[in-house]
Parts: C-alpha cells; structure tokens; sequence
C-alpha cells in the first residue's frame, strides 16, 4: 500500500505513530537489558 | 502532653471543617452548574480566549508543583540521597493527589469529558503536544498509583503484595522521572504552535526547557512549603525519623534548589539574547517579566542560599513559598496574562467568580483527601511493621 | 514535492540519526524534503478592493450550512458598525474599516496548507483534504480548545452553551458542496466578484498577476501566500493587510514546524534518559556499597583488635577469679569443717537432741556454690 503524502502533517503523524510505538519498546526492553547486564553479578 | 496537642487540633479542625463544607457544597452547586448549562454559563471564557484558569491553573500550575514527586524520588533512589527517604511518601501521595485533580479539574474544562481517552485509544493525534502530554500524565499517574501503594498496603496489611511493589521501585521512580521529564517540557512546548499570541519575551524555542528545570525547584519549593504545612497541623502523626530528617531535607532542597534557580535565571537571559528581545524590557510587559525574574527566581534563590548557609528555617521557609507563587505567576504569564496580549483590553480574559470557585473547590478536595490519607496511612511515619532502618 | 510512504519508512534510521546529532532539529531529520500540498487543490481568491461589504456572503454561508437564523437580519448593515470575528453559528464575517472610502474585508477559516488546528488536535479531528478543505470531526472531539489557542487566525469557535455536546465550528470551505462540484456558499453569491473559486496554483498567479497589472490598485501582497506556512485562501488588498485586520507578524513557520523540535526531543529523552539515571543509580550505588565495605574492613579491624584486647583481659579475669574462688572454697569448707567441728563438739555434749539436717544442709550448699 503505498499512500503519497503531501503534508508536513501528515507526514509527522505517520513518524511519530511509528516513533511513539518504538519508545514504548525501548522502555520495556532497556530495564530487562539492564537485567541481563547484571543477571551474573553476585549483588 | 499528646493528648492536649490532638485536642487543640481536633478543635483547630471544626472551625476548619466549616469553612471546607461551605466549600464543598458551593463546589457542588458549580458543578451542577457546569454541567447542565455550560461552561459559558460558569466561565468567562470565549472565542479568543479558549483557556482560563482551569488550565492556566488547574492544569499548569497542578502539575508544576506536583512535581516534587519525581524530584524527591529521584535523589531519594536514583542519587541515592538516604536523607531523603521520610519525606518520599508525603511527597508521592502530594504528585498523585496532584495529578488527579489535574484530571479530575480537565473534566470540568473539557466539552466531553468522558473522550479525555479518546487521544489514548480512540485516535491518536501524534502529531500535538497535547497528546504528548496526555498520554504522559495518563502513564505517570498510574505510575504514582503504584509507587503510592506500599503505604496503602501497609495500611491494610498486604504484606506479600507489597514485596512485590518494593521491589519496583527503582524502575518505577526511572519511569517517572521520564514521563515527568516529557509531560513538565511538554506543556511549555504547547505554547510553541502560537508565536504569534504569546508576548515575545515568555514565547522561546526554550520553552520545554524553562518548564522543566522550573518545575524541579517548584517541586522542590512544594515539598518545603507542605513540611512546613505538616509540621504545623499533622505534626502528632509524625515518627521521630520525620521529625528528625525534615530540617535536613529542607536545607537539601533549599540549596538545590538554589542553584537550580540560578541556572534557570541564566538560560532565560541566553533566551532573551537569542531571540534578541532586549527592547522589550524597556516597556510594560518587561517590567512585568523582570518583577516576575528578579522578584521571584532571583530573590527567593539567593534567600534560600541565605537559609542554607546560615541555617535559618525561616528563610527558607519563605523563599519556598515566593519561589511557588512564582512558579503560579510563570505559568499565569504564559497561558493567560501574556496570552493574547495584542488583543485589545475588552477582549482580554479575567476569571469569573465561578472559575474562581471551582477551582478553589478543586483545591479544596486536594487538601480534604490529603488529610484523610495523611492520618490514616503511613504516610508521615513509617509503619513499625516495615520500618527500613 | 510528493513522497510514498514506504520511502519515509527507508528515512527513520537517518532522521533518528539526525535527531542525535541536533535534538532539536527539524521532524523530518536528516532529509531535506519539502512539503508543498496537495497538488490541484482548491482556494479562493479574496480581492478586498471588490468587496462592498453587502453581507450576502454571510447569508449563503448561513442558508447552505443550516445555521440558525441571525439575532440582526443579513441586510441589516449596522452591525458593521462594530469589529466583528467568526462565532460558533456564524462561520464568516464581513468587517468594515475606516478607510477613505470605506474597506471591507471577509474572514473565515483560511485553510493552511498545514493547518495549525490539525496539527495541535491531539484525537486528529482535523483533516486537511485533498481537495484543500480543512475540515472538522465531531465524532473524535474531546473539546479541548486547544485548536483554538493554536489557530493563528483565531477562526475556531466553540459552542460554549451546549453543556455536553459543545463542538468546535468554523468554515468547511462548503466540503460536501465541493464533493457535489458545486461552488462554496459565499462565493456564489457574491455580487461583486471579491471571491473567486479556482485552483490554489492558479489563484496565486491570476493574483499575482492582477497586482503587476494594477500596481497602484494593490499593495505587492497576496496574503495567505506563506502566511503560517500558506493558506488555501488568498487575499489581494489595496491597502495594508493590518489595516483590515489581518495579522502581517504572523511569520511563514507553518504549525507543524514550530512544533517539530520539541517532539523529535521526546524520543530522545525516552532513548536516554533511562541509560543516564540507571548510571547515575548504580554509581551512587557503587559508591555505597565501597563506603560500606570500606566500613566493614574498619570495623572487623576494631573488633579484631578489640577481641584480642578482651581476650587478654578475660584470661586475667578468669585466672583472677579461679584464685579468688579457690580461696572462697578453702575458705568455706574451712568454716564448714569448724562449723561441723563446733557442732559435733555440741552433739557430744547433748547427745539425747541430735539436729543433724542444718549441718547436711549448709555442707549441700557449699558444694552448690562450687
């Protein structure tokens, strides 16, 4: 499906849809990264 | 002795209680009021004029000066500032006491009240700031919630549950700190989209920035000015680790905070000279915006750093109270008094009485709430049963 | 320009790249592109030096989007008298100025190119169509305003006395009778041709053109050209556009760009500001747990000391005290025997009353005490 765009706006909301979804990602996997990082540690 | 003070206080309260329930009812009636007739019915609010109060203060000013909750919670587990840890609690239950009466105040101000989840899960317009900072106080209140629920826990004795939620901690006080970060520069960011109604000397592209770094020493200033309240009127529900850490805190906050401030003071001058807009501190508004920079960041910061070198309570305890009047006056400034200021002076907007009201109401349950939990919970003193040292 | 969205897919990794580098940097990152609109959509053209000040247009724009009959009738001209704007049952307005002869100007919405009100609604009620309308879904408003704050034209108005169904109102550049291929309400009935219907492209032009023809009829202007990025309506005036009440200041930064640094900040404070205070965490953690080792070495030291020190002073204490209780035992027992002495002396003397039990007794509580 390609779908041309002529805005800015829509343009922007199409980045940030996607932009948005990717920050809910990076909070749910940066803490369980940082588990992994210390999964080994004796503390 | 205790039990004179609980007697002096009992009796301090009737009086208190009279005055709260004329409130309440006065509340009610407006809310009837809003409801069945309109906002133009209880505010003054018009075409030009599309945000008064209930957001200029409700909303700005709420969640400025609940942001003593990230604040605290950060230096407490993220910094490791161990000082900190008696006054985590009152501070989180003021952040969410705060933000839901942010949201409980926009159903009041917003035409459809029950859509305020449309932006979340209905349609999600990402191109607004709006929907960043909805999504972000949506998040970071439940996140409150959670980080509040240990004392609700300890209340009714859930022992196990509230393991669980300890344990959390840390990950929860990061996330706040992101989504405080994100929803306290947004706000400021909303204004950006209206160079051409806000006064040049409030309009920045630093805006995000100015909101931010001002809401952490509003937060700051807010955990000082609610100590000093507690002290006052809560004092007989205090443990002595309360007692004991609340000077110290107070000192703490009152030197960060007073370096934060001159800070803040520094980048609004870079703002001024980036935007070249040295001319208008020559006329009315720049007057108006160095009474608000000099009267209430400048001198409260330099009181407090006066408070703190010299150990003096009081001064502190007064630059906490200037520097929130100044964080009320910033966000007045920039949502409503240098808001449209090119309009001409009959399609300027003031509050009615009405607004006024309700949002006293708002305020007024806030305190309401607050007490009820502050004497119930442990909030104030740590629970025998889980004390940490 | 146009793009397909699937190339903007390709653009993300750069424009985060770009968005690192500047974090306020534009939306559209590392890329140059450049919107300019839909292609062939439509405008109208305002030429203020026509306008009479009739009211007709306000009339066909009340007829033909059924709007409530006006408190003073359409050809009452009166209400020229004082400076009106757009409300939210009546969508445009035709505003006199003092000028020598009089100036007469429309308003309505203008729809930008990027509309301000789309890109602040955060439920996307606005839409900017294909056609060049922008137009309004009720079904999505939460009635937040917050279009209204970020309209720079201050076109949208909002049915304050509807209690719980108020809606945000404005021009729809008469959408549905685009759809039909009919013309907008106002332009059709406007007598004097102050409104003209066309392609934005071509509007532009012909107004350009008109002003080369006519340089002294019209200031060298159009209005809506780049005004907040361009709009879709145009104006042409012979007098200053601020003096018939249209904001020259307005810049040509069209919304969704002022915008745009404080929203490709967001992701970057969501990217880094975990990785910043987890290190700030666990160095401050780090530093408790040395301070606490560093604690425990001093304090085993102490101890270590300590316990030789009373281990010392325990074995003086212990020997002192063997001493000392031999001496007691000897004592005792030689009190005892002298006791037990005394009384078998005493027994020999009073054989008939023998008391045997106070001498076992004290003799038990000697080896008690041993």
């Amino acid at each position: 499906m390609e779908t041309i765009m002529y805005t800015l706006h829509d343009f922007m909301t199409h980045t940030k849809n996607i932009t948005y979804l990717i920050m809910g990602g990076i909070l749910i996997f940066l803490p369980l990264f940082w588990l992994f990082l210390n999964e080994r540690e004796k503390d | 002795m205790a039990v004179e003070k609980t007697q002096s206080n009992t009796q301090k309260f009737t009086a208190t209680n009279v005055i709260i329930g004329i409130i309440l009812v006065v509340g009610a009636i407006l809310t009837i009021l809003r409801f069945t007739k309109g906002l133009g019915a209880v505010t003054n609010l018009d075409n030009n004029n599309p945000w008064g109060i209930w957001i200029g203060f409700d909303l700005l000013c709420g969640v400025a000066l609940a942001a003593g909750g990230y604040v605290t919670s950060a230096a407490c587990y993220v910094f490791g500032l161990k000082r900190y840890h008696s006054a985590v609690r009152p501070a989180i239950l003021t952040a969410f006491l705060g933000y839901a009466l942010v949201v409980f105040a926009l159903h009041y101000d917003v035409g459809r009240p029950w859509r305020l989840p449309y932006p979340i899960f209905v349609s999600q317009g990402t191109s607004s700031l709006l929907f960043e900072v909805g999504l972000c106080v949506f998040l970071y209140l439940t996140v409150l919630f959670i980080e509040f629920t240990p004392a609700a826990f300890e209340w009714l004795g859930l022992k196990k549950i509230r393991q669980i939620v300890v344990k959390l901690t840390l990950v929860l006080t990061i996330f706040g700190v992101v989504l405080s970060t994100l929803h306290q520069s947004s706000l400021g960011a909303l204004f950006m989209i209206a160079p051409s109604k806000l006064h040049p000397l409030w309009y920045s592209g630093y805006l995000p920035v100015y909101f931010f770094i001002s809401s952490m020493f509003a937060g700051m200033s807010m955990v000082i000015f609610e100590s000093t309240l507690a002290h006052r009127y809560l004092s007989h529900k205090m443990d002595h680790a309360h007692h004991e850490e609340s000077h110290g805190v107070a000192f703490g906050f009152a030197k960060a905070a007073s370096f934060i401030m001159m800070g803040y003071l520094a980048i609004k001058i870079v703002g001024l000279s980036i935007d070249n807009n040295w001319n208008y501190l020559a006329t009315g508004w720049g007057l108006w915006f160095l009474i608000e920079l000099v009267g209430f960041v400048a001198f409260p910061a330099i009181l407090f750093a006066m408070g703190f070198r010299e150990k003096n309570l009081m001064f502190v305890r007064i630059a906490a109270v200037l520097t929130v009047l100044g964080i009320v006056l910033n966000r007045l400034n920039i949502s409503i008094i240098a808001f449209n200021y090119h309009l001409p002076s009959a399609d300027r907007y003031f509050p009615s009485l009405m607004e006024i009201g309700t949002s006293v109401f708002i305020v007024t349950i806030g305190i309401v709430v607050y007490r009820f939990v502050a004497t119930r919970m442990p909030v104030l003193y740590e629970h025998p049963d889980y004390k940490t040292h | 320009m146009a793009i397909s969205r699937r190339k903007f897919i390709g653009c993300i990794g750069a424009a985060a790249l770009g968005n690192a580098t500047g974090a306020l940097g534009k939306a559209y990152g590392a890329s140059n592109k450049h919107f300019k609109g839909y292609p062939d959509s439509f405008g109208v053209l305002h030429d203020i030096t026509k306008c009479i000040g009739c009211r007709k247009c306000e009339s066909a724009c009340n007829a033909v989007n059924d709007l409530p009959e006006p408190r003073v009738p359409f050809d009452d001209l009166s209400v020229l008298d004082t400076r009106r704007r757009t409300d939210a049952d009546v969508f445009t307005v035709v505003n006199r100025f003092q000028h020598e002869p009089y100036v007469f100007a429309k308003k309505q919405c203008n729809h930008c190119l990027e509309p301000a009100c789309a890109s602040a609604c955060f439920v996307k009620a606005f839409t900017k169509t294909k056609q060049g309308a922008v137009i309004y879904d009720e079904s999505l408003c939460v009635g937040c305003r917050y279009c209204m704050v970020a309209c720079p034209f201050d076109v949208p108005a909002y049915e304050y006395h509807k209690a719980l169904t108020p809606r945000v109102t404005k021009c729809t550049m008469c959408y549905p009778r685009l759809l039909e291929g009919k013309l907008p309400g106002c332009v059709e009935a406007c007598p004097k041709n102050a409104l003209v219907f066309g392609k934005r492209d071509e509007l532009l032009k012909y107004a350009w053109k008109r002003i080369y023809a006519y340089p002294d009829q019209y200031t060298d202007h159009v209005y809506g050209e780049h005004e907040m990025g361009g709009t879709s309506w145009l104006y042409i005036s012979g007098v200053s556009f601020s003096e018939v009440g249209m904001r020259e200041d307005l810049g040509i930064t069209s919304a969704p760009e002022l915008t745009a640094g404080p929203l490709s900040a967001v992701p970057i404070v969501v990217g880094l500001w975990p990785v910043l205070l987890t290190g700030m965490y666990a160095i401050s953690k780090r530093k408790d747990r040395i301070a606490q080792e560093e604690k425990a070495a001093a304090v085993a030291e102490t101890i270590a000391l300590s316990q030789e020190e009373t281990q010392n002073k325990l074995d003086a204490l212990r020997e002192k005290m063997t001493r000392e209780k031999t001496a007691a035992i000897n004592f005792e027992v030689k009190k005892a025997l002298e006791e037990a002495e005394k009384e078998a002396q005493e027994t020999a003397d009073q054989e008939q009353k023998p008391e045997p039990e106070a001498g076992s007794d004290s003799g038990e509580s000697i080896e008690e005490d041993k």
